[in-house]
């Protein structure tokens, strides 16, 4: 058995860091007040889209890359992970719009009706052309976390509410960890859950638009997620009638059935992110920080985990090392 | 150099803060744009407790003036509460005033314009009301206390340029004492240096910058584009004519 593990925080970053170094060997304690992980942690509330190519169009160069290897991990810890792509789609106004994403991503075709209706019947009546990204691949966040949670404990992973920590501690504890990160911010988020019976989309969508760009992922038996908004904001509750409203909206644009679909959940919480945008592995006296997965939280947990496992092992220094958090 | 409310700035360029791809990004392109002032908006970052305060620490972080603004905001009530908050927030009597008066265009609303820089050049604000090129809104917006206009290129967002070309250089005309931004609509370096040589006193801009592949990249030729508008402006341009003359004398002709 090697050294002990204490990690801080059960959301998606402390998951992965602890299945990571569970499987190496550590005795591996997960120091979450509320013990396992739920509405407190914001990838609780996260799309579940492993789509690095759409997010290539803003994300810089590393998430892509790192998000590359997403879906097998998750796949390998058990996860289930749905690979049949995503579609972008844009309004008619805005067609020069899907040419330039188009430009700015990779590993996509495009699609003219007959090719979008054999993939994604509804939207052929709406939309003459999409982006098929083919690489790309979604899970259900929340199935997923408990999933891998029940998994860990099972491999005797110990989940407690407080304690002193023992060995290496690697805080994950997102926002919670701006006590000793001071530019770390949040970005607010809204999102919001549909029952859509009438709905048949088998795969993300993503929809440009200017104001109101939009993303569906299907979680199966007709629930939706619409996502989401971006502020710049730490503000983790509130979410506003501006913002839901653009989401329904931009929904209703997408496919009218969804007019009739049913509210399940609204949801609102802030992403952790540095000034770059880019996750950061640091060290601030012993301890060991893993933050800043702003929105790519299951993109990236996966490739943070490898990189912290690799360093608390082989004594690796991450890519995304940050010497100095002061 | 344009002059705000009795405040010289070094950069006929400003930019506004919204959609980069990081805030990193967006430091990157202030510093390669030599913008002297950046915009931001307050009304949906608020929140409670000034949730919206890393961000803005952010901002400020940049080292040029800041002007907050009211974007988002669809009536003049909604703008007067706005600009209050951006006031405390901000420490700064200046506010860019907008007032939406179209949904789909983003087009101003002139009405309620006037209506919410009257109340707010009364109560001490510096207002730059972002309008259209009318040339009676302007004047209103003056007599209203506004010692800055900035009038539209094209609306919020489309990249156009200049629309409307014969209003901007009456407008310019009018009154060619008071400070004018060409706000909104600007796509390319080419635009905003046609603004310049017209002799407005700087333009602002955002989506160009922002959803440039690279925004820093883009920054850096809108300074530079502004840059030749005002020394086009300052050298005295030629006048346009119908006739062609050719720049060697052609010798031996007769005069047709």
């Amino acid at each position: 058995m090697s050294s002990p593990i204490t990690i801080l925080g059960s959301g998606v970053a402390g998951l992965c860091v602890a299945a990571e170094l569970s499987g190496a060997g550590h005795a591996v304690t997960v120091i979450d007040p509320h013990l396992a992980p739920g509405a407190h942690g914001c990838s609780w509330w996260a799309g579940g889209m492993l789509a690095p190519d759409c997010e290539g169009e803003v994300a810089e160069e590393p998430v892509v890359r790192l998000g590359r290897d997403a879906a097998d991990w998750w796949q390998g810890k058990g996860a289930q992970v749905t690979r049949n792509g995503s579609v972008v789609v844009a309004l008619d106004r805005d067609r020069r719009q899907l040419d330039r994403f188009a430009r700015q991503t990779e590993n996509h075709q495009t699609l003219d009706r007959a090719a979008l209706e054999a993939l994604e019947p509804q939207l052929a009546d709406r939309f003459d052309r999409a982006l098929f990204m083919t690489q790309e691949a979604h899970i259900n966040p929340r199935e997923t976390l408990l999933g891998l949670h029940a998994r860990l404990a099972d491999a005797g992973v110990q989940f407690v509410k407080d304690g002193t920590p023992q060995g290496q501690v690697i805080d994950c504890r997102g926002l919670a960890a701006r006590d000793a990160l001071p530019d770390l911010r949040g970005v607010k988020g809204e999102m919001v859950i549909l029952s859509a019976p009438d709905v048949t989309l088998s795969r993300p969508v993503r929809l440009i638009h200017p104001r109101f760009p939009l993303y569906i992922v299907p979680r199966g038996d007709g629930v939706f997620m619409l996502g989401a908004t971006q502020i710049e904001s730490g503000e983790r509750s509130r979410a506003t009638v501006r913002s839901i409203m653009e989401l329904l909206n931009a929904a209703y644009a997408l496919h009218p059935a969804f007019g009739e679909a049913e509210v399940l959940e609204i949801g609102v919480d802030a992403r952790p992110a540095f000034p770059d945008n880019l996750p950061r592995i640091g060290r601030i006296g012993d301890r060991l920080y893993v933050n800043g997965l702003f929105r790519h939280g299951f993109l990236l947990a996966p490739a943070m985990a490898r990189m912290v496992g690799a360093m608390v092992r082989h004594g690796d220094q991450p890519e995304v090392w940050h010497e100095d958090h002061s | 150099m344009p002059n705000f409310y009795g405040t010289e700035v070094a950069s006929r360029l400003m930019l506004g803060t919204a959609q980069y791809p990081s805030p990193a990004i967006l430091a990157d392109a202030f510093r390669r744009s030599g913008a002297g002032i950046a915009t931001v908006s307050v009304r949906r970052e608020a929140g409670g407790d000034r949730a919206g305060q890393d961000f803005w620490a952010l901002i400020k972080e940049l080292g040029v003036a800041v002007l907050p603004n009211t974007a988002g905001c669809h009536s003049a009530r909604e703008a007067i509460t706005t600009a209050h908050m951006a006031r405390e927030l901000f420490d700064t009597p200046w506010i860019k005033l907008e007032v939406i008066g179209h949904a789909d265009t983003l087009q101003p609303d002139p009405f309620g314009l006037i209506e919410a820089a009257r109340a707010l050049t009364d109560d001490g604000f510096q207002v730059f009301p972002y309008c259209t090129e009318d040339l009676v809104l302007c004047e209103r917006l003056l007599e209203a206390g506004c010692e800055v206009l900035m009038p539209w290129g094209a609306p919020i967002g489309t990249g156009l340029g200049l629309n409307n070309i014969y209003g901007l250089r009456s407008l310019r005309a009018h009154y060619p004492d008071v400070p004018m931004v060409i706000d909104a609509g600007l796509g390319l370096p080419s635009q905003a240096a046609q603004a310049i040589e017209m002799g407005f006193d700087a333009v602002l801009l955002n989506t160009a910058v922002a959803k440039a592949g690279d925004p820093a990249m883009m920054a850096e030729s809108f300074a530079l584009a502004v840059q030749a508008g005002a020394l086009a402006h300052a050298a005295d341009p030629m006048e346009p004519r119908d006739m062609a003359a050719p720049s060697t004398p052609v010798l031996g002709k007769a005069f047709l």
